[in-house]
């Protein structure tokens, strides 16, 4: 994976490499070079299985962080490529030329995320929410639990304890 | 309207007696065979007297709704299909009271109102506008016109071999001793009219069309409340009419009622056992099936015949 | 446990248009005549559900209530994770069978509607279809924590809380989930209010019609069906 790291590294302006396990790693890569490093890795170092694509809302930063989940299963290795797109106006390059499966995970991301795939097909439609108006539901902005009780009946009456206080005075009542 | 010479009002009153012995044997005897099946799964099954709960239920449903006339025509059709079945075919042989409106073509009419009921399903299945109806009345009536090519055949070789098409003649040529059954007499129809038999009682392999868990219930989606018991009594019904019109054909009739109901349910037990051990076949391998093997066995029978 | 962050409001004026296909249009026929089409309105009708009366001897009512105690007909339809336990009462271990319960296919065939768990707006919608698709007298049964009050999903942005506020609800059986053995003594339970009489949640729902319309609308918001879709 170092190998392969090293080899890929100034040619497509990689960050540093990230081992999680002797055969998984992380590297992020600038958005524009995506296309280029992802096409590379399917076609030439036999990463031709996109495990998954995801997203991760750093709020904070302003910023959406895509992974792309690669897997070699001759060599026994996965690869997750990190891009880091602008939180504001969220635009990611659409991939499912490489990976027909990448459609349904960027109309997942259009939808949950809010981040826009132009020229996936049927980005745009609804993928499991049906009718939804509010934020997109997986933003961190989005306050999922103002948003429940705005929204669905409560039936009063309903209390939260602590696990550890509640176990507590449960198995040790006296102290 | 002259009566038929032979006919007396009395008869009516029989044929309802003939009707309503059959509708509680039916529902008791669905019941057992239901019992029956459960036990070879395992279960208890059903109380025997659930049928009649389920009718009680169904009758007692506050709301219906229609789709329109044939809607309205299609259980009843299908419940004249079985109770027409039952009367025009004798039901004990020898019984005065249970001879029914049986006459000199009886056979043919038998054969008619075997088919009359599914006929009626259609259109009204076809009017309730649900698509699961339509898919499940044209599968319907693909497989049960496959599977009765069979029995016509077995028909029309013992109509032959008895020369007549009156049923209480061809009971009494069987009489005297299972010797001068069919069965013994002329095996080859009987096993070609028995296809038919296992292939229309929508029982398991051949059920797809009722069964639940094909497209949901196939012809009867859309009906419920007293509409569906209206079909939950046909179901009590037509199969043991049906089975009459086997055992009075193939099996010697039955000479009281105690034979009547021992034959009848032997007869039901054969396609309930087929049922519980096999799986299901599609209705296109059914209607191959039947082409294949009980098609040949009917053209067969005339030949020998 | 009222503690909503004021900070956080939803959007709640945003409509979700109605789905192309449903929208009202004209159509010019093959003989050219111009007709106008409302999806809505010309396949489905539309007439408000009915309070049925009892039957009028007390009797007879007695009766028809023990009938349907012993015939109670399940519409096979699993909304969340308890349709998992709904399987089991048809095996050899448990065999629901017994008891005259039995499972239907269709929902117009089928008495008893049984929530099985978390019930998303999305499946809410299809629930309340099948709910108002069946015939009256028909029951209810919210099945696990997630139909009384939430649940584990109680600060989901996409579940309901509280069953009862959407459909008229007879019974409830609390777990998580509850044990197919619950769930008989459930259903033995709702035979005793049925005997009782007191099962009478189609008129219940039909009397407060408005009602429970109102609160389906809140959290479906592309309601694409008419309002009463027997």
């Amino acid at each position: 994976m170092r190998d392969l790291h090293a080899n890929l590294k100034t040619r497509h302006a990689l960050g540093p490499f990230e081992p999680r396990r002797a055969n998984l790693g992380f590297v992020t890569v600038p958005a524009e070079r995506l296309r280029g490093l992802l096409t590379e890795l399917r076609d030439v170092h036999g990463f031709t299985h996109l495990v998954l694509l995801t997203a991760v809302d750093w709020m904070e930063d302003g910023l959406f962080q895509l992974t792309y989940l690669m897997n070699d299963r001759a060599g026994d290795r996965t690869l997750g490529v990190r891009v880091m797109l602008n939180r504001d106006e969220a635009v990611g390059e659409d991939m499912h030329d490489l990976w027909p499966t990448a459609a349904t995970y960027q109309r997942e991301l259009k939808e949950m995320f809010g981040i826009d795939f132009p020229g996936s097909p049927r980005v745009d439609e609804e993928f499991i929410l049906e009718g939804w108006t509010d934020l997109p539901p997986y933003r961190r902005d989005f306050d999922s639990l103002a948003y429940s009780q705005q929204t669905y009946a409560e039936r009063p009456g309903r209390v939260t304890h602590d696990p550890r206080a509640h176990m507590k005075s449960k198995l040790y009542p006296e102290g | 309207m002259t009566p038929q010479p032979g006919f007396q009002w009395i008869q009516i009153l029989y044929a309802l007696a003939t009707l309503f012995v059959v509708l509680n044997y039916g529902l008791l005897m669905t019941a057992l065979v239901q019992k029956i099946a459960a036990r070879v799964s395992g279960r208890h099954g059903i109380p025997i007297w659930q049928n009649y709960v389920d009718l009680v239920k169904n009758f007692a449903l506050r709301s219906q709704i229609s789709h329109g006339v044939m809607y309205y025509m299609g259980p009843i059709f299908r419940l004249s299909g079985g109770i027409g079945l039952l009367l025009f075919v004798p039901t004990i042989y020898g019984l005065p009271w249970a001879q029914n409106f049986s006459f000199a073509g009886d056979l043919i009419l038998a054969l008619y109102f075997v088919f009359f009921g599914t006929l009626g399903m259609a259109l009204g299945a076809g009017e309730s506008g649900h698509p699961h109806s339509a898919i499940g009345v044209s599968r319907g009536l693909s497989q049960t016109t496959a599977a009765e090519l069979p029995l016509a055949l077995a028909v029309y070789a013992i109509a032959v071999q008895y020369h007549t098409l009156n049923i209480p003649q061809i009971v009494a040529a069987q009489q005297g001793g299972i010797a001068h059954w069919t069965l013994i007499t002329n095996p080859l129809a009987t096993i070609a009219a028995m296809f038919a038999y296992v292939g229309t009682m929508m029982r398991a392999p051949f059920d797809v069309v009722l069964a639940p868990q094909e497209i949901p219930i196939g012809p009867p989606t859309e009906y419920h409340s007293a509409y569906m018991a209206l079909m939950q009594t046909n179901r009590a019904i037509f199969p043991v009419a049906k089975t009459v019109v086997y055992m009075n054909l193939f099996f010697g009739g039955a000479s009281n009622w105690l034979e009547f109901a021992l034959k009848v349910f032997a007869l039901y037990l054969i396609p309930a056992i087929i049922g519980v051990v096999h799986p299901r076949f599609r209705v296109e391998q059914s209607i191959r099936f039947f082409l294949k093997w009980g098609l040949p066995v009917g053209v067969l029978a005339i030949l020998v015949v | 446990m009222k503690d909503i962050d004021e900070r956080f409001q939803k959007n709640r004026d945003r409509t979700v248009p109605l789905r192309e296909e449903l929208r009202p249009r004209t159509v010019t026929t093959p003989d050219g005549q111009e007709i106008l089409i409302e999806p809505l309105k010309d396949y489905f009708c539309e007439a408000a559900p009915k309070v049925h009366p009892k039957a009028y001897f007390q009797i007879v009512e007695n009766f028809y209530n023990w009938a349907r105690a012993n015939s109670l007909w399940i519409l096979g339809f699993g909304t969340g994770c308890g349709a998992i336990e709904m399987r089991p009462l048809m095996t050899p271990r448990f065999d629901a069978y017994r008891y005259g319960v039995q499972w239907r296919p269709t929902p117009r065939q089928a008495n008893l509607l049984i929530i099985s768990g978390y019930l998303s707006v999305k499946t809410l919608k299809r629930a309340i279809r099948a709910y108002e698709q069946m015939q009256g007298p028909k029951y209810v049964i919210g099945l696990g924590s997630c139909t009384i009050n939430g649940g584990m999903y109680w600060d989901s942005y996409n579940t309901i809380k509280r069953l009862d506020a959407y459909l008229p609800v007879d019974l409830y059986i609390a777990g998580c989930m509850p044990r197919p053995e619950a769930l008989l003594a459930g259903f033995m339970e709702l035979k005793k209010l049925i005997r009782a009489g007191k099962a009478e949640g189609a008129n219940k729902y039909a009397e407060n019609f408005a009602t429970y319309k109102a609160a389906q609308k809140s959290v479906i918001k592309d309601w694409d069906m008419p309002d009463y879709n027997w």
